[in-house]
């Protein structure tokens, strides 16, 4: 994990510092409170539906057992005893108040993280591929690139006021699990003919209202040229991005009403005229970040563990979450575990300071000291001995961790929604529960196989419904809350926006519906066909009338 | 307007002169007019420009060797294309005066002169709700940062520094 030297650590003090001052300057009329917003914004204070919310960056996903555990501590101290994972992979308190903020801010810096960007019109938390370092299909690991680009856009003394905000994604394989083409930027790793390691370079996606899949711009940019390759970018962007409309305002739509052809070509003269070296960070640069991403000390253990397989067969819940939460590891005799945060009935990403303590223990005594964060807004511990597994998952089911549900329905993503948040048309929370205590049955569940719901609870589409394969969003119709089913969507490389299925629908009948759509599935799949390849394979039409069944269903 | 730069408050030397004809040494004169009073400088006054943030740069560059001041105007703080015109106008070559003239605040002052700004223009009301005093401590704030080729001091090349000391 990256660790910071003496020149990070100064910097995120200076910012704490700078943000007190900010505060005083606010509090004393310096500054206006039109002022104020954007730089509040920038240290991740949201003024929220009840209260402030503070949203802590953690980039790429990645944490220690000591940072989880000074995150439980603020949940405790300035929070009601919990925080929440976020689709960005951040963690939001919605409960802190504004002059214990610098305070926390000092927390965070005590244990290496921050704040910054985490909102406002600027480059926002870098994520990148949750198993990075794990996967075997992996050409490099994305991390190295994300921190250098999270230093290099910390405070970027041009882009910090760009037209809206700006959202920069990295996977370093070729099955993409990091949703790259619904960002601003998505960057894929890749080699070129000649055995060179780069870029693919991807711009202009996005959701929200107006959902974009990125276009590439470059094929392959050769690694040494990022910064300065994404400082022409964004400058084109900084220039030529409308602002005349905030719903207009995000690079995608720059791309697409110039096209990505003329976008490219902008860029490509802007890149033309700049003095790259003097903007790229060096190759010791480069190369220090990337020592801190060094594999760990893995043991050479046998591809196959007798004390897990006995285990297996000796416990059929452990079997069952062993089967749905784990993912290959590329090295023999070690296991990735998605550790859910989809407990049925609960709201998904939820999770309080006992269980961040838990991970924290698991973390540290069986996972390198390392955890992940999920864009699906689950815990990953990256590196545990199969060995190991089946005493992980009992402390995972004693502190009620265990949900054998990741990747199926009842996995659901969810925006926090009208509960919380002062932009939402509709609740996202009690939909979320209700569609996973409707589908509760662990074999049904498994039955079903891979399905991704998510939920938002407006157009701006903060759960990503658009790329979920039943994507749902909350709008509210003359005084009511009224649901849109979309279906298709997909976040991976074959990205794809979801289409609407029809009228939208009561709070109360969105199980109904879900489960009409889901037994067509049942009905008409072939052997192991996923959810996603029925629906290309069957059209939107059955699926319709599914969902006209539900419309005109007796109450 | 008051105008400042990285000493603190300093006198404004430059008369407006939209359309170039105020009978002084130095004038700020309108995008629009900036060809015609260049052309008629037989008598060798000082000329700078006022453009506005949405100027296509290309326009102007052929005039930048005469022209002594850009005045980039931002409508609003949260306006940051300036930031970019000025980057682009050092990375041109312009070694002129290069003033931000526009509601900015004091936490933006380390920025514009990263980005090649050499002095700020305010409002009245708006310099006297953020006196100098605030924009001199706000300049100085985070002493380093991350990006190469913006003037100020950076961290990447302090560590390149640290690493030949052997640090």
């Amino acid at each position: 994990m990256y660790r910071y030297d003496e020149f990070d650590a100064r910097f995120v003090r200076e910012r704490v510092a700078q943000f007190r001052d900010q505060v005083a300057r606010r509090l004393d009329g310096s500054l206006t409170e039109d002022e104020f917003k954007p730089l509040r914004l920038k240290n991740g204070v949201y003024l929220q539906l009840h209260a402030y919310m503070l949203r802590v960056a953690i980039p790429y996903g990645t944490l220690s057992a000591r940072q989880l555990r000074q995150l439980a501590l603020i949940g405790e101290k300035y929070d009601r005893g919990y925080g929440h994972f976020t689709t960005r992979t951040n963690m939001q308190f919605n409960w802190p108040r504004l002059r214990d903020v610098p305070e926390i801010l000092d927390l965070l810096a005590d244990v290496e993280m921050h704040c910054i960007q985490t909102s406002g019109n600027c480059i926002r938390n870098v994520t990148a591929d949750h198993f990075a370092g794990v996967a075997a299909d992996e050409v490099e690991d994305p991390r190295p690139t994300a921190e250098l680009i999270r230093q290099w856009s910390s405070l970027h003394p041009e882009f910090d006021y760009l037209p809206r905000k700006f959202k920069i994604a990295v996977t370093g394989s070729a099955h993409d699990r990091a949703v790259i083409k619904a960002h601003d930027i998505g960057l894929r790793i890749l080699r070129n003919a000649k055995g060179e390691i780069g870029y693919e370079v991807m711009v202009g996606g996005g959701l929200g209202r107006t959902p974009m899949i990125a276009k590439t711009i470059r094929a392959f940019l050769p690694k040494h040229e990022l910064l300065a390759y994404l400082e022409a970018v964004l400058r084109v962007y900084n220039l030529e991005g409308r602002r005349d409309n905030k719903y207009k305002a995000r690079v995608k739509i720059l791309v697409h009403e110039i096209g990505a052809e003329k976008f490219t070509e902008l860029v490509e003269a802007e890149y033309a005229g700049l003095d790259g070296p003097s903007i790229d960070a060096d190759p010791q640069e480069v190369a220090r970040i990337a020592a801190y991403f060094a594999a760990p000390a893995y043991e050479k253990l046998a591809p196959r563990s007798s004390a897990y397989e006995t285990a297996k067969a000796e416990n059929r819940a452990f079997a069952t979450w062993a089967s749905v939460n784990l993912f290959p590891h590329k090295v023999p005799g070690y296991a990735a575990a998605t550790i859910s945060l989809k407990n049925i009935g609960e709201a998904p990403g939820d999770v309080t300071s006992a269980q961040m303590r838990v991970l924290a223990d698991l973390a540290e005594k069986y996972s390198f000291d390392e955890l992940r964060i999920t864009h699906a807004q689950n815990v990953v511990l990256p590196h545990v001995k199969q060995d190991d597994l089946f005493a992980v998952w009992q402390a995972l089911v004693a502190a009620d961790l265990a949900s054998a549900n990741a990747g199926l329905i009842t996995d659901i993503i969810a925006c926090p929604g009208l509960d919380y948040c002062s932009l939402a048309t509709a609740r996202s929370i009690p939909i979320a529960q209700a569609l996973a205590q409707r589908f509760a049955n662990q074999q049904r569940q498994i039955d079903i196989g891979e399905l991704n719901i998510k939920i938002s609870g407006c157009i701006n589409a903060c759960g990503h419904h658009h790329v979920g394969h039943i994507g749902i969003l909350g709008l509210e119709k003359s005084g009511k809350e009224s649901y849109q089913i979309t279906l298709g969507g997909d976040a991976t490389l074959n990205a794809a926006i979801g289409e609407n299925l029809g009228p939208g629908l009561a709070a109360q009948d969105v199980p109904d519906a879900i489960e009409r759509i889901v037994d067509v599935y049942l009905k008409h799949r072939k052997a192991d066909e996923p959810f996603i390849d029925a629906v290309r394979r069957l059209g939107l039409e059955p699926f319709k009338i599914a969902l006209q069944e539900t419309l005109h269903a007796p109450a | 307007m008051p105008l400042l730069d990285r000493n603190g408050a300093k006198d404004n030397a430059w008369v407006i002169s939209e359309d170039g004809t105020a009978d002084a040494e130095q004038i700020i004169v309108a995008y629009a007019h900036v060809k015609e009073a260049l052309a008629g400088n037989g008598r060798g006054r000082r000329i700078g420009v006022a453009i506005s943030n949405t100027v296509k740069l290309a326009e102007l560059l052929p005039h930048l060797a005469e022209i002594e001041l850009v005045s980039i105007t931002f409508p609003a703080y949260g306006d940051g294309r300036g930031f970019s015109i000025a980057k682009q106008l050092r990375n041109a070559g312009f070694k002129g005066t290069l003033r931000a003239s526009g509601p900015l605040i004091a936490d933006q002052f380390a920025y514009a002169l990263a980005c090649g700004f050499d002095e700020i223009e305010l409002p009245d009301a708006h310099a006297e709700r953020q006196p100098v005093e605030q924009w001199l401590k706000a300049v100085n704030a985070i002493t380093q940062t991350y990006q190469h080729g913006f003037g100020v001091q950076n961290i990447l090349d302090a560590r390149r520094a640290a690493r030949a000391n052997g640090k």
